[in-house]
């Protein structure tokens, strides 16, 4: 056996396998073809970043209160500026902002004390977000009780508005929606014919159809004289509908839980709820988190569609600011400006499931 | 193995509660109770607030006359014809935009999720910005953008943009040149038919000859040359009998050739790129679900590149990609009702919005609205269910 006792010191690696340069030449300019691409890229990242940039903070206008400020090259914010207000609020009285500005406040540490993996007590804080804040929510922003002035929902809008459909559609679809999946999952006939024809149903029709549903054959179903707010209509049509998709998410993450789990507990006596209650839901919500995320962007997305039946969302509001003989001809800025905030939103939203997934992948990996 | 004794002296049944079929039998009876007691309490309610209005339900109302205008119409239509008319111009308007917009979505969408694979970092960056933007940004803003923001600022028809003296765009939308078909043009669709049988038979007879003899034409070339150059060979012996109506400016409008209406370039261009975002995402995991090791065994068995793309990643990948993608596709479809936000005469525009507007016929326009959507549905996840079948792996 021939062996040599010095050890040969690390070497370091050849010239030209390290550095930008060999970055460069390995991801970008490795071949004639894909150099073509790479300058292609570059083109167009040329044609689309300078103009934006230009228009969007070099020449823009960011002060003044008319649009006599604005010099017209450039971005007018000033208009988005001017109109900040509305686009949170809607039509909401200004002196009451402070109690939207709480409920929004809550809101945030909900959701923040929620997502942050260290804080204790996320069972608690649920229990809370479930049960208490709605009835907090609604005292301080429709008012009424304790002195505080009524606002009635037809001025509710803005980013307020997006965030309460979004928010309640999604709280009131889970429960139906857990209910409707184990009725598709069961055994007997008619309660799963039933689950599968409105799951479908929900599923087959554009949401705008049933916002119209919502907003003219409603007031039809109902006894002659009952009214229903607006709000409430589109509400109910955006339960329905977000339902039946969370069904589907639902019934995903049951089918992921291998049956034997489910049998396991069967052998041991428990009754079908306890079952589902305490051995199958709480593998399968974990894993469900992912998908209940992304219809929860979607719904956050499909929000705007309720500007067509006549509320002010976000991008509502912004239509309207449009059309003000005031401020004519800054539909870009307006536009923008509402797309940023989705974006913003629906991003960071998507970032979160990524990170979920990624972090409940670990134990099942194969 | 020990029997468990029997406790129960025979005869003796438990009680009805605790006898799963007959608990079962009674939930369902109760649950068909309360969903019929649900539909009679409603369908009672609407009876009286239609009495109340004083609307008669019925479909009669689709044979009288309608009397408004559509600015998009793929068959005759004048405001003289009937309701039911509109019903057909609204559909034909919503599945030629679900149709147009399904072939751009999936075009951009399969080049942008090969993007975001490609190994050139810049590339992969740009479809991933691509991606990232356009799928977290609300269709019905993006419809708006391209509507009010881009196609309405257009300059008007007299300075219109042209591209090369034959298409024109403005703020009345895009001007195209209409292809005349002169007598003898016949031919040519029956040479492309021809073309396309001839392309089939080849396409099966190669395979065979690949199978038995492990020879094989470059099948797909010809057949593209076939299909390619057949209909141009005998469109230039015939003589091209094809003239083109140019648009021309007359007053303050253009007129002849294809007008194709700013509505329906807003709602296309939007749904196309808000979808391709989603079909993008669909392809890339697609081909990515595919593990690394079919590739490698692949080459193993020394198939060059191309056949390793085309007989073991392709396919497979299709499996994955083709149930999202359909779903997809009728996303697609029922966004495009989304039309009416900016006037595009699609089925719930013009049916469930200026028809149930003009008739009251709340019931019976959204049933018929909501009818369309589901028969496009149903007949999708029918097509889905054979495909999954037809493709689905046997295991075990």
């Amino acid at each position: 056996m021939i062996h040599n006792k010095e050890v040969i010191p690390a070497q370091p690696a050849p010239k030209g396998t390290i550095g930008p340069i060999a970055w460069l030449r390995g991801n970008l300019f490795n071949g004639p073809i894909n150099s073509l691409f790479t300058l292609l890229g570059l083109y167009v990242l040329y044609l689309l970043v300078v103009p934006t940039i230009q228009w969007a903070f070099i020449d823009a206008d960011w002060v003044g209160t008319s649009r006599e400020d604005c010099s017209r090259v450039g971005a007018c914010w000033v208009f988005v500026n001017a109109r900040f207000n509305q686009f949170m609020y809607g039509l909401y009285p200004s002196s009451e902002y402070w109690r939207a500005n709480i409920v929004f406040g809550m809101f945030a540490a909900i959701i923040a004390w929620m997502v942050i993996p260290r804080l204790p007590f996320k069972r608690w804080v649920a229990v809370f977000a479930l049960l208490a804040f709605p009835v907090i929510a609604y005292v301080l922003l429709h008012g009424g009780y304790f002195d505080l002035p009524r606002v009635s929902t037809h001025r509710w809008g803005g980013l307020m508005l997006t965030l309460l459909l979004a928010t309640v559609g999604m709280v009131g679809a889970l429960p139906i929606g857990i209910v409707l999946a184990l009725g598709r999952r069961s055994n007997m006939p008619i309660v799963k014919s039933f689950c599968v024809i409105f799951i479908e149903f929900w599923r087959g029709v554009p949401l705008i159809t049933i916002l119209f549903m919502a907003s003219v054959m409603l007031p039809l179903f109902l006894p002659t004289g009952m009214g229903v707010d607006r709000l409430v209509r589109a509400l109910i049509g955006l339960t329905l509908f977000q339902s039946a998709y969370m069904a589907e998410v639902i019934r995903g993450g049951l089918q992921a839980i291998p049956k034997g789990q489910e049998e396991a507990a069967a052998a041991l006596g428990m009754t079908y709820w306890k079952r589902m209650g305490l051995i199958v839901m709480p593998q399968a919500l974990k894993m469900m988190i992912p998908g209940i995320v992304n219809t929860f962007i979607s719904l956050f997305k499909d929000t705007t569609l309720v500007m067509i039946i006549g509320l002010f969302d976000l991008l509502g509001i912004v239509q309207a600011a449009l059309s003000d003989s005031r401020w004519l001809g800054f539909s870009l800025e307006g536009y923008v400006f509402a797309a940023f905030v989705f974006w913003i939103f629906c991003f960071s939203m998507s970032r979160y499931s990524q990170y979920l997934e990624r972090k409940l992948n670990t134990g099942h990996k194969r | 193995m020990s029997v468990r004794p029997n406790i129960r002296p025979a005869g003796h049944k438990p009680p009805f509660w605790r006898d799963r079929a007959k608990r079962a039998l009674i939930f369902q009876l109760i649950l068909v109770a309360v969903v019929a007691a649900f539909l009679i309490y409603i369908i009672g309610n609407t009876q009286d607030n239609l009495n109340a209005r004083g609307i008669t339900t019925g479909f009669g109302f689709l044979n009288n006359t309608a009397g408004f205008g559509i600015g998009q119409t793929l068959i005759e239509y004048t405001s003289r014809s009937s309701y039911g008319r509109t019903f057909i111009i609204g559909l034909l308007n919503t599945l030629l935009v679900g149709g147009l917009g399904v072939l751009a979505a999936s075009i951009i969408g399969f080049i942008v999720g090969i993007a975001r694979l490609s190994p050139n970092w810049l590339i992969a960056k740009l479809a991933n910005a691509y991606i990232e933007t356009f799928r977290n940004i609300p269709l019905l803003l993006q419809i708006f953008f391209w509507y009010f923001a881009v196609l309405r600022t257009l300059p008007s028809a007299r300075d219109s943009m042209a591209f090369g003296e034959v298409i024109f765009l403005n703020v009345r939308g895009l001007f195209l040149p209409e292809p005349l078909f002169e007598s003898g043009f016949g031919l040519i669709p029956a040479t492309l038919i021809a073309a396309i049988i001839a392309s089939i038979a080849l396409v099966i007879w190669n395979r065979r000859r690949h199978e038995a003899t492990g020879k094989r034409l470059p099948a797909g070339w010809i057949s593209l040359a076939l299909i390619i150059g057949l209909p141009m060979l005998v469109l230039v012996a015939t003589g091209v009998p094809i003239t083109w109506d140019v648009p021309e400016l007359r007053g303050f409008n253009f007129r002849g050739g294809i007008t194709i209406i700013p509505e329906f370039l807003a709602l296309w261009l939007a749904l196309s790129i808000y979808t391709a975002s989603f079909i993008a995402e669909i392809v890339r995991s697609g081909i990515q679900a595919i593990p690394h090791g079919q590739t490698e065994a692949a080459q193993a068995l020394s198939l060059p590149r191309k056949l390793v793309l085309r007989l073991v990643v392709i396919p497979q990948a299709m499996r994955v990609i083709i149930p999202p993608l359909t779903s997809q596709y009728l996303n697609l479809i029922k966004n495009s009702s989304l039309a009416t936000a900016i006037g595009y005469p699609d089925l719930v525009s013009v049916f469930a919005g200026t028809t149930l507007n003009q008739t009251g016929q709340a019931i019976e326009v959204i049933a018929m609205t909501m009818a369309v959507y589901l028969i496009i549905s149903l007949l999708v996840s029918m097509f889905m269910n054979w495909f999954n079948a037809r493709v689905a792996l046997v295991e075990r």
